[in-house]
């Protein structure tokens, strides 16, 4: 008797209660998208009515195709992408490259000086990366290195959260898989490249995720190593395209700014979960 | 016996040969120029010159009495003050307003991280022109109340907060998504304990179980972007270069200012030792707190 009576009279404050949050949730909603939603609308409008006082969502006269072709025309915005996708790749290439095997060694091998490496590593998580830049700089310079894509690369291949990430991730893994490789035949670095790299696909596209969306958005460095157009990545393209002359125009501005912020967002929609998890997981740890 | 020392030379030499390499580049590219920073830091070299001479601390002698160096440090602390509470407080409301009911709980969450995903040099020049004092969105939906708005951005008095507005808009998804896992891993029993005490109301169960079971989340989101406050630097390179009058000027656009602009390289690694102790003076508070957490649970 109790039960139903009771449901019926939580009924309307429970679909209150809904409300109120889809309520306060558009709110915040709209505070996160409005930019993205104002930086496409004025990617499509003509200069005139961008500047009219009454403003329209849409555009009374569609000027996109325009926009478009003047920021791909007036900055090499593929150029921009491209050097995107090929420095973080490399960079995580490198990454992994170095950080497997010595978060293999510190988390399955005996060696002396292993407590001393892993504290090492430790101690190199707490150094902000922009406090190397005047030596990075400076090292660059040296070997004749800055204003080239290995200027982009380079500082950047040793990682001290992969290697600790990835060592986390290895201790995990029984014991027992290894031996067996090892009484296949196979070599230790056969292990690592063979059996290890495959089980560790979680835990590499975690940091691997991480690491790309760190350096695609990265513009601190990029405007420190390079001055060349031909070499930027998309956070200092965008940049140079503002200053550029056609970027005092905002409609072919705002149509740069959407090609160049799109490839991540998209990627992104295309695996939200992967993403947010990936995200997370490397930052707490 | 032998067999087994035999296996752990072996091993001792694979594991040797493993982590050659990252040592080789932990010292090239990480320790080494902390060090070579702390060396510049005590002369007067700049990048490209053959001659260095040492000077002590004269750079930091100068740096403390720079009144922009100040500024800038004034500036940084009341950025993180701004956007460290309001990135907490709203990632945590939305975290728990996402989390109440399941419905279109998927949307909201994609929704609330976009920010957190896009390239800020780009996102900044978009809220540049929504900023803008006569097309922007901003002054166009305040005359609508009536009210005239000022140019946000080179205005001396609303120049930081508006960056800090910004700030808050590109990580408070990332809050809500670390306040959503700690959510997630509060046992169902809790709850149910709580009920049967009578605490079902919502608000109920958000005093006496939800927040006190977030703490140490809540802590953990606390320093995440507290320390990502102070790395602040592209919006104010994109948007102000420091300005109006040094007004959002911050640590580390100084640091690059100084170092990369004027080429004062030992003052500037004088600059990045400063930065370099704030950053490890958190990350000490952070470990701090940690280890508290650890011993109350």
């Amino acid at each position: 008797m109790t039960a139903p009576k009771r449901r019926s009279t939580m009924s309307p404050r429970l679909r209150m209660e809904g409300l109120a949050r889809h309520g306060a949730l558009l709110l915040t909603t709209a505070f996160a998208l409005v930019p993205f939603v104002w930086m496409i609308s004025l990617s499509l409008k003509p200069p005139e009515e961008i500047f009219q006082p009454a403003f329209h969502l849409l555009p009374q006269t569609f000027h996109g195709f325009d926009n478009y072709r003047i920021a791909v025309t007036a900055a090499p915005m593929h150029r921009f992408l491209l050097n995107g996708l090929f420095v973080c790749a490399a960079i995580f290439f490198l990454q992994m490259l170095v950080c497997v095997p010595c978060a293999y060694a510190l988390a399955k091998l005996r060696f002396r000086g292993r407590d001393t490496l892993f504290s090492v590593v430790l101690l190199g998580l707490l150094i902000p990366p922009q406090a190397l830049a005047i030596p990075h700089f400076v090292l660059l310079h040296v070997f004749g290195l800055l204003d080239t894509y290995a200027a982009l690369i380079l500082p950047w291949m040793i990682s001290t959260l992969g290697i600790f990430l990835m060592r986390q991730f290895f201790r995990a893994i029984p014991d027992e898989l290894i031996d067996a490789a090892r009484l296949d035949g196979l070599g230790e670095f056969e292990i690592i490249w063979r059996v290890m790299l495959p089980v560790a696909v979680p835990a590499l596209t975690a940091f691997g995720i991480f690491s790309v969306v760190a350096h695609w958005n990265d513009l601190f460095w990029p405007l420190i190593a390079v001055r060349n157009e031909d070499l930027s990545t998309p956070a200092l393209g965008m940049l140079l395209f503002r200053d550029d002359e056609a970027g005092q125009f905002t409609g072919p501005l705002m149509a740069g700014a959407v090609i160049i912020v799109a490839p991540l967002i998209l990627a992104f929609l295309f695996a939200q979960q992967r993403f947010i998890d990936s995200i997370s997981f490397t930052a707490s740890n | 016996m032998a067999l087994v020392a035999g296996r752990r030379r072996r091993e001792h030499g694979i594991a040797w040969l493993a982590i050659a390499p990252a040592v080789a580049l932990l010292i090239l590219l990480l320790f080494g120029p902390i060090l070579a920073v702390a060396v510049f830091s005590f002369t007067d070299w700049q990048i490209g010159s053959s001659s260095l001479r040492f000077l002590g601390l004269d750079n930091y002698r100068a740096l403390f009495a720079d009144g922009v160096f100040w500024k800038a440090l004034a500036n940084t602390a009341l950025y993180v003050a701004i956007v460290v509470p309001g990135t907490v407080i709203l990632g945590l409301a939305v975290a728990l307003l996402i989390e109440a009911r399941p419905a279109l709980r998927s949307f909201y969450r994609a929704a609330h991280f976009l920010p957190v995903m896009s390239t800020m040099a780009a996102m900044a020049i978009v809220w540049s022109t929504m900023l803008h004092p006569t097309i922007g969105l901003v002054n166009r939906l305040l005359a609508e109340f009536g009210i005239s708005g000022v140019n946000w951005l080179r205005d001396e008095r609303t120049v930081l907060p508006a960056l800090a507005v910004i700030g808050i808009w590109q990580s408070f998804g990332f809050a809500m998504v670390l306040f959503v896992a700690g959510l997630k891993s509060i046992p169902q029993s809790l709850f149910d304990a709580a009920a049967i005490d009578g605490a079902d109301g919502l608000l109920d169960r958000l005093r006496t179980v939800t927040l006190p079971m977030l703490g140490p989340v809540t802590m953990f989101v606390l320093i995440l972007t507290a320390k990502r406050a102070f790395e602040v630097f592209d919006t104010v390179r994109v948007l102000t270069k420091g300005g109006p009058n040094f007004a959002s000027d911050v640590l580390l656009h100084r640091l690059y200012t100084e170092s990369f602009d004027f080429l004062r390289t030992g003052y500037g690694a004088a600059l990045t030792v400063v930065y370099l102790a704030v950053v490890m003076l958190l990350t000490r508070a952070q470990a701090r707190i940690l280890d508290r957490r650890v011993h109350y649970t």
